[in-house]
């Protein structure tokens, strides 16, 4: 366990919305910590549309959520945020007022005097095939992630996907482990030509297996698998001998431990004050696609717009003996400074 | 009143318009009509069919808007282009008329289409 990290705000999650956040947050000094299950910042702009256009950003006609994501990261440098990238928080607790403890899955400790919910549409978390019966497996024999590669030494591997994911974890797995089958369900892979080459060589030469098809069928017990059944194209039904299964399918929005933090939902979205974005806990804040409030849009641009207003509240948090003066960039001298433009 | 009636009327007869039915998965027939120009995906919003969820909102990233198209019309359906085709990697018993709906336009040479929404889009 690490030291406690100190902050003024922990923002979770780094789209749009929570890199916008540390713009507002930075002008009034507040300094931020942000955490994502991502290992990039842009939340959905990165993961699902980097290349589609967005045409409804204010005084900005046409741009990729890329490009986007560029721009905000370049408008809020001046205030150097800590970035925690592939990383999910877990817990969240109240323990001052308002002052909170949050952990991640990776051990971190934050203390922070307040935590805005950015998270969008909930965290990215892998794609669960539809395979009968394969709960009882997962996190026993079914991975969707490695986090230590040598808990599969000596293993039969049976890794499931045609993607960048997939083949990697072919090629960083095939010399340490006993055995590795690899299932797609065409004879052709969207990922790299470079392991794609790899893979194929180390099938030629009778050191791995490829198989083309969809996995139909899993026996095991107690969470330990044995065999898989695979039925190809054709329609014939192989069964190959394994001990675990990693499936690459992408990944998907979950609520996540968000359920678990004693706040009131609606829908799986946030209720907040639409005059700070505070949820129902002093503090506690969430703005973006993740909260709700009559008449809510989910855009980016309204993100934006709590993401200035949730600041004002937090300055109090943050400086209670201090008053807020309200000042533009246009012309205060203070903000331009802080900008680095002065 | 009636006059806004009769004006709502007009704008949708100048849209065409194209009959698609969904079958979900259980069997339950949803006959709706899509607007010429749109996606299936969007008509499958529009008429709140169960069963697709596009999550990307369309921008052929997430494989959770699939159907299997009707063996009937697969052909004038057509196949998915390369980027749809990798995409349907990420999706769950992908059949050889499987496809992602949000990159299916609707067409008057549609009129009468017939796709099958899948039990479970992979969430």
């Amino acid at each position: 366990m690490s030291d406690t990290i100190k902050t003024d705000v922990l923002i979770i999650g780094a789209g749009p919305i929570g890199l916008f956040a540390v713009f507002e947050l930075g002008l009034l000094d507040i300094k931020a910590h942000l955490v994502d299950i991502l290992d990039k910042v842009g939340g959905q702009c990165a993961e699902l549309y980097p290349e589609k256009p967005i045409y409804d950003i204010p005084a900005v006609p046409f741009i990729t959520g890329h490009g986007l994501v560029e721009a905000l990261m370049q408008q809020i440098k001046p205030f150097n945020p800590t970035f925690h990238l592939g990383e999910m928080v877990t817990t969240l607790e109240k323990i001052g007022d308002p002052l909170f403890r949050v952990t991640t899955d990776r051990g971190k400790v934050f203390e922070t005097k307040a935590v805005a919910i950015a998270a969008g549409g909930g965290s990215f978390q892998p794609k669960r095939p539809p395979i009968p019966g394969i709960e009882p497996y997962e996190g026993k024999s079914v991975h969707y992630a490695v986090r230590k590669m040598d808990a599969f030494r000596d293993k039969r591997l049976l890794i499931v996907g045609g993607g960048d994911s997939a083949l990697d974890w072919t090629l960083n797995l095939q010399p340490i482990a006993k055995r590795v089958t690899l299932v797609h369900r065409r004879d052709e892979f969207r990922g790299a030509p470079d392991s794609v080459n790899k893979m194929r060589a180390l099938v030629a030469a009778g050191s791995m297996d490829l198989k083309i098809g969809q996995v139909s069928g899993l026996e095991g017990g107690d969470g330990q698998l044995t065999a898989a059944s695979i039925k190809g194209n054709d329609g014939a039904v192989a069964r190959v001998e394994i001990d675990a299964m990693l499936p690459f399918f992408g990944l998907t929005m979950k609520l996540g431990p968000v359920a678990d933090w004693g706040l009131t939902l609606e829908d799986e979205l946030i209720p907040v004050d639409t005059g700070t974005f505070e949820t129902t806990v002093p503090g506690l804040f969430a703005i973006g696609d993740i909260n709700t409030y009559p008449g809510k849009l989910k855009l980016i641009l309204s993100g934006f717009h709590e993401a200035a207003l949730m600041a004002q509240k937090v300055y109090h948090y943050v400086y209670p003996d201090k008053r807020l003066v309200f000042q533009y960039t246009t012309s205060s001298t203070s903000l331009q400074k802080k900008l680095g433009v002065a | 009143m009636s006059d806004v009636q009769d004006l709502s009327r007009s704008s949708q007869s100048n849209a065409k318009m194209a009959k698609i039915t969904f079958v979900e998965h259980d069997g339950t027939k949803h006959a709706v009509e899509g607007e010429v120009g749109s996606t299936v995906m969007e008509t499958a919003l529009r008429n709140q069919i169960g069963g697709i969820v596009a999550e990307c909102g369309g921008a052929c990233t997430c494989a959770t808007c699939l159907v299997h198209v009707d063996e009937a019309w697969s052909e004038k359906v057509g196949k998915p282009s390369a980027e749809e085709e990798d995409m349907l990697d990420f999706a769950f018993e992908v059949k050889p008329t499987s496809r992602l709906s949000c990159q299916i336009k609707v067409t008057e040479a549609l009129d009468g289409l017939i796709v099958h929404t899948p039990a479970y889009q992979g969430r």
